[in-house]
């Protein structure tokens, strides 16, 4: 027998004999925000990342084009605007090492911890969203939902092999529990709301 | 903790291949040659201090500069190369959804992420307690391991593995030593519930001033006492006896294991299986004999107090008494607690 068949074997001779029926779990959104991207702001911001306020007028990307006006690499994965690091050229993850800023859109996000969900289909290289120094995540206001129960009703969920929660940069407290943001991942997360352009939709 | 529990990185070691912890706290831990010491924070037991020490002898760091962000980026500075240089990333998983085939990592530092997606190939071993039916399950447990671990409401990064990566490799494997039998364990079966939260550990009065690595085990506090002996009863047959069984630690257990009951359990079955050590079965048979008669039992206090607060320092620190071993013994009252009363309360009601 292999090991596998020991285990399954082993697991079913000592399954304990408990008569309860797999309980439905029910979605827990009654008390839905009046306004999803506020409450996506908030627990942003309780958290430790950054939200880009859109301008009222102008330019809406105008604040991203700010924060890497003097970067030297930048990994743009979305259409709105160019870097200088094609991703589609990339041919290992190690050549994103030293990339000072990644751009990429979210597939959704979640108002009640303030993530946003970057898939395999988004990031194109999964590890532009590591490597890279800090990260802007573009988020259509209509992709936000209430919480992680609903988001686990979400597609991607069964159709990518990369999906993956962010919640603000990332943070380590292991010495004498000093939060620290920037631990081995990005150093920061920003997210600018913006709805997807026409026709890159990608689910 | 997985491959800690199974001796991976020794065996690694054997067979030529170096394994580099990514996390602070399991690299500052692996540094200075020593185990993880908490489920969650593995060098919770160090000061900066400590740290600075450590990081100057293995990293270079200056050892004078014991300021945390200088420590992190340190390590984060020197962790990097090793992972952009490395054959291999291997990642646990906190839960796997039966539905999908996906496994699901949770870190705060990015570091798993970094493991999983540089590197070519990605190897994940998972304990089979950790798979749970569907995903609408699994955002129960999402929700509940941060908010249980350190009061946030998610952890940093939570990512979602359920196939390889363009150009890569994932490979899986699944590892029972132990669990499958402890699932038949009438009386302790329920401890695979355990997310690894640690929250049993910060509540223990125990583990607060012992610290994890006196378990002498993988897993330490509370939820260590109940799973460490289906390991290995007779190494770990002493561990079930070192709590006050004040009920903590069931009381914050979010996935609502009776570990104290479990402690006690434990006690009666080691004993019945003779893992624990003679020394012991003698000394609690004397006491069980002892304490089932008080006008002996207030004899032989009295005795011992006038024994302590008269005989030479080499007898009572003679190198059976381990009490004596580390610390000062306390100085024996002047009487007993019994004899006072009967003096200042006796006969009143």
């Amino acid at each position: 027998m292999s090991s596998r068949d020991d285990i399954l074997a082993s697991v079913r001779a000592n399954l304990p004999r408990a008569d309860r029926p797999l309980p439905a779990v029910p979605l827990f959104g009654n008390t839905t925000p009046p306004s999803l991207l506020a409450a996506f702001k908030d627990s942003l911001h309780r958290m430790g990342g950054m939200f880009l306020d859109p301008p009222t007028s102008g330019d809406p990307l105008a604040s991203v084009r700010a924060k890497i006006a003097s970067a030297k690499v930048v990994c743009s994965t979305v259409p709105e605007i160019a870097g200088n690091r094609d991703i589609t050229g990339v041919a290992a993850p190690h050549d994103l090492a030293d990339v000072d800023f990644g751009i990429v859109r979210a597939s959704f996000g979640v108002a009640e911890t303030g993530s946003v969900l970057l898939s395999d289909v988004d990031l194109h290289v999964n590890a532009v969203a590591y490597l890279a120094q800090h990260l802007i995540v573009l988020l259509d206001p209509e992709d936000i939902v209430v919480n992680l129960h609903h988001a686990y009703r979400r597609p991607e969920f069964r159709d990518r092999h990369y999906a993956s929660f962010h919640t603000v940069p990332s943070a380590t407290a292991d010495i004498e529990g000093v939060l620290i943001h920037g631990a081995q991942g990005v150093r920061s997360l920003s997210v600018l709301p913006i709805a997807r352009e026409l026709g890159s939709t990608t689910h | 903790m997985l491959t800690e529990e199974c001796g991976f990185r020794h065996y690694m070691a054997s067979v030529g291949i170096e394994v580099i912890e990514t996390d602070l706290g399991e690299r500052i831990q692996q540094l200075d040659n020593e185990d993880s010491s908490h489920v969650v924070v593995p060098a919770v037991h160090k000061l900066r201090t400590d740290v600075a020490e450590v990081f100057a002898k293995t990293i270079g760091t200056d050892s004078a500069n014991s300021d945390v962000h200088y420590l992190a980026e340190a390590q984060r500075e020197a962790t990097r190369p090793l992972i952009l240089a490395a054959d291999a990333g291997m990642t646990g998983c906190n839960f796997a959804v039966a539905e999908t085939g996906t496994f699901v990592v949770c870190t705060n530092e990015g570091n798993a992420d970094l493991s999983a997606n540089v590197p070519k190939l990605h190897i994940a071993s998972i304990g089979i307690e950790k798979i749970i039916p569907r995903l609408e399950h699994l955002a129960v447990f999402v929700r509940l391991l941060s908010r249980s671990a350190l009061g946030s409401p998610v952890t940093q990064y939570t990512s979602h593995f359920r196939g390889p990566r363009v150009g890569g490799e994932t490979h899986i494997v699944l590892v029972d030593n132990g669990r499958s039998e402890r699932l038949g364990m009438e009386e302790f079966w329920t401890s695979l519930k355990c997310i690894r939260c640690g929250a049993c550990m910060n509540t223990c009065p125990v583990y607060r001033r012992s610290g994890g690595l006196s378990y002498g085990a993988t897993y330490s506090g509370p939820i260590g006492l109940i799973i460490d002996p289906t390991f290995n009863q007779r190494k770990y047959s002493n561990l079930p006896f070192a709590s006050t069984l004040n009920g903590s630690c069931s009381n914050v257990c979010r996935v609502k294991i009776n570990i104290h009951e479990q402690i006690y359990a434990w006690r009666r079955v080691l004993v019945e299986r003779h893992a624990t050590p003679l020394a012991k079965r003698i000394e609690m048979k004397a006491a069980g004999e002892l304490l089932s008669r008080p006008a002996a039992y207030r004899a032989a206090i009295a005795a011992a107090d006038m024994a302590l607060a008269h005989l030479p320092r080499f007898i009572i620190y003679n190198g059976l008494n381990a009490w004596g071993r580390h610390r000062e013994v306390p100085h024996p009252p002047k009487q007993t607690f019994h004899s006072w009363y009967q003096v200042n309360r006796g006969g009143k009601q």
